[in-house]
């Protein structure tokens, strides 16, 4: 049964990447200009050169046949070819993915690590001040935009030498703020729905003590929405960090990202995008695999 | 039904408020408002009366869920009122409550098993096989097939969940068991199934009933004295005699 789940599930990874591959083929043919489109300003490039380099490019091919192209690189595990850096879109990633996952995996982390006690404990004590100031402050924190969050991180320390420019402390520190508040939301919401379930208030009222309640009753509840959220934050971790990385100058698949969508290096955004379909179709998996060792019923069924 | 007469409960004009709304538009509402009543061991009490008419309140108060605000309730010759919270938790036991919703009161996620065993678990009664072999039994006396115990609680009907309540509720032996509604979402044929398997534990293990109901007709097979509360008042006392 769970073998049959598993080949369900990769059919449907196969077609998402597929429409996700071709979806960011379309669009980036529907934005004007290509790689060369900057080239032929300048008046020192003759035509000749131009259209000998457009034809070394590909880029005189019709799009399916440029599509093509790409789904048999990708197959070969090379994902075509960078225009800009001139090699292929994997050898170019990989080291910048791998930097990209240190990050995220180090803030998403540290992020759990405090959201999932702090948001047990405030939900538990629901209404009191420390609670109420939680939920203020979370409020707070996703109305800041991150981009003037991070702004303000470096400010404070470029000022105060504490952390260095550029390092994996300083970004971490940006980037697990972002994603803490909505954590802790969430923990606090599903603990809250858990707690108040009919069947956790006869629990209370036929006197089962708060500490069995808590870890019998309660806890095992709240973990089903819990594990979708973790399942959601692991299959963001290669695009949740992106605009931090450029403002922090952490060498992840951020700038290079947003430097492909300018340059219209094709392959390279093509190479990212299906990357980070990838994660979120491991994401879910993730979750859905947890879940099925967590909840007896999905288990029975 | 009467096989004893001496009190087991005796509620002496209990009094219960409760505030609604917040602060600045506070309300205080009279939930119950000098009840007095008494049941006996082994006999059952029907508790009539409209919706807000305080018989949850009052069912909550025997059952020491609610502290009421004035009177005495005497259980078993002791007044519970008077008892510190560490006292009283001895007597809890013998006054259990099956809740309006019987559904909603297991945990989903449950298996039969561990249901009807988590009052003996709280209990700390006997050990882990004497727990197991208990709740076999229990399961058998209320008719349940014993094969439900390893199933989810999910997966039963619902006139399975409610003999399973039944069941948890009994786990403790208790003296006197409350029913508020708790058949009110069964069809009628299980209604009264479930009415016969109580009559049957009464006489077997001498249980007296609170049972609160709108529909007279099903309890008044079981019934010894109907009670009818009027926005917290008692109106009406009427006692059969079988």
């Amino acid at each position: 049964m769970l073998k049959s789940f598993l080949l369900r599930r990769l059919q449907h990874t196969l077609l998402l990447l597929t429409l996700v591959s071709m979806g960011s083929f379309l669009l980036l043919e529907l934005a004007p200009g290509d790689f060369l489109t900057e080239t032929t300003l300048n008046p020192r490039i003759s035509p000749q050169t131009l259209a000998s380099l457009r034809d070394r490019f590909g880029l005189t091919k019709s799009l399916p046949e440029r599509y093509f192209y790409w789904v048999r690189s990708a197959a070969q595990g090379e994902f075509g070819i960078s225009f800009a850096y001139d090699m292929p879109v994997r050898a170019l990633i990989w080291p910048r993915m791998l930097s990209t996952l240190l990050l995220t995996a180090t803030s998403l982390g540290l992020a759990w690590m405090i959201a999932l006690p702090l948001g047990v404990w405030a939900a538990a004590r629901q209404g009191s001040w420390p609670d109420r100031l939680l939920v203020l402050s979370t409020s707070g924190f996703l109305s800041i935009p991150e981009l003037v969050f991070a702004c303000g991180i470096l400010i404070i320390a470029a000022k105060t030498q504490w952390l260095r420019m550029g390092g994996l402390p300083l970004a971490v520190c940006v980037l697990t703020p972002v994603s803490l508040p909505l954590l802790l939301r969430h923990i606090r919401a599903g603990v809250l729905t858990a707690s108040g379930a009919t069947y956790v208030r006869a629990a209370r009222a036929h006197g089962v003590s708060e500490m069995r309640l808590w870890f019998r009753h309660v806890l095992p509840a709240a973990s089903h929405p819990l594990i979708s959220l973790f399942g959601l934050s692991v299959a963001g971790l290669l695009s949740s960090s992106l605009l931090v990385e450029v403002v922090v100058g952490w060498p992840g698949l951020g700038p290079l990202f947003l430097e492909a969508v300018g340059a219209r290096d094709f392959y390279v955004v093509t190479g990212v995008v299906s990357l980070s379909a990838i994660f979120l179709a491991a994401g879910t998996l993730l979750a859905d695999m947890l879940l099925y060792f967590c909840d007896p019923r999905i288990r029975m069924n | 039904m009467m096989t004893d007469r001496s009190t087991l409960v005796e509620v002496r004009s209990v009094t219960k408020s409760f505030t609604r709304g917040r602060w600045y538009s506070a309300q205080r509402v009279l939930a119950l408002d000098s009840v007095t009543l008494s049941i006996h061991c082994g006999s059952t009490v029907a508790l009539v009366g409209a919706s807000g008419s305080g018989k949850s309140t009052l069912a909550r108060c025997i059952a020491q869920m609610e502290k009421p605000d004035g009177g005495e309730i005497w259980f078993d010759g002791r007044n519970l009122t008077a008892l510190a919270p560490s006292a009283c938790r001895r007597f809890r036991t013998r006054i259990q409550l099956v809740p309006q919703n019987v559904a909603a009161s297991l945990n989903p996620r449950w298996t039969a098993a561990q249901i009807v065993s988590e009052p003996l678990c709280v209990q700390r009664w006997g050990r882990a096989n004497d727990r197991l072999r208990r709740s076999l039994e229990l399961i058998e006396s209320v008719g349940l097939d014993s094969s439900t115990l390893q199933q989810n609680s999910s997966h039963l009907s619902g006139g399975q969940r409610t003999r399973l309540a039944l069941a948890r509720a009994l786990a403790l032996e208790p003296r006197l068991l409350i029913l508020d509604e708790s058949l009110a979402s069964l069809d009628l044929l299980l209604q009264a199934q479930i009415i016969n398997l109580l009559i049957d534990l009464q006489a077997r293990h001498s249980l007296a009933y609170l049972v609160i109901a709108h529909d007279m007709t099903l309890v008044a097979a079981m019934t010894d004295k109907v009670v009818e509360l009027q926005q917290g008042k008692i109106v009406r006392q009427d006692v059969y005699t079988c």
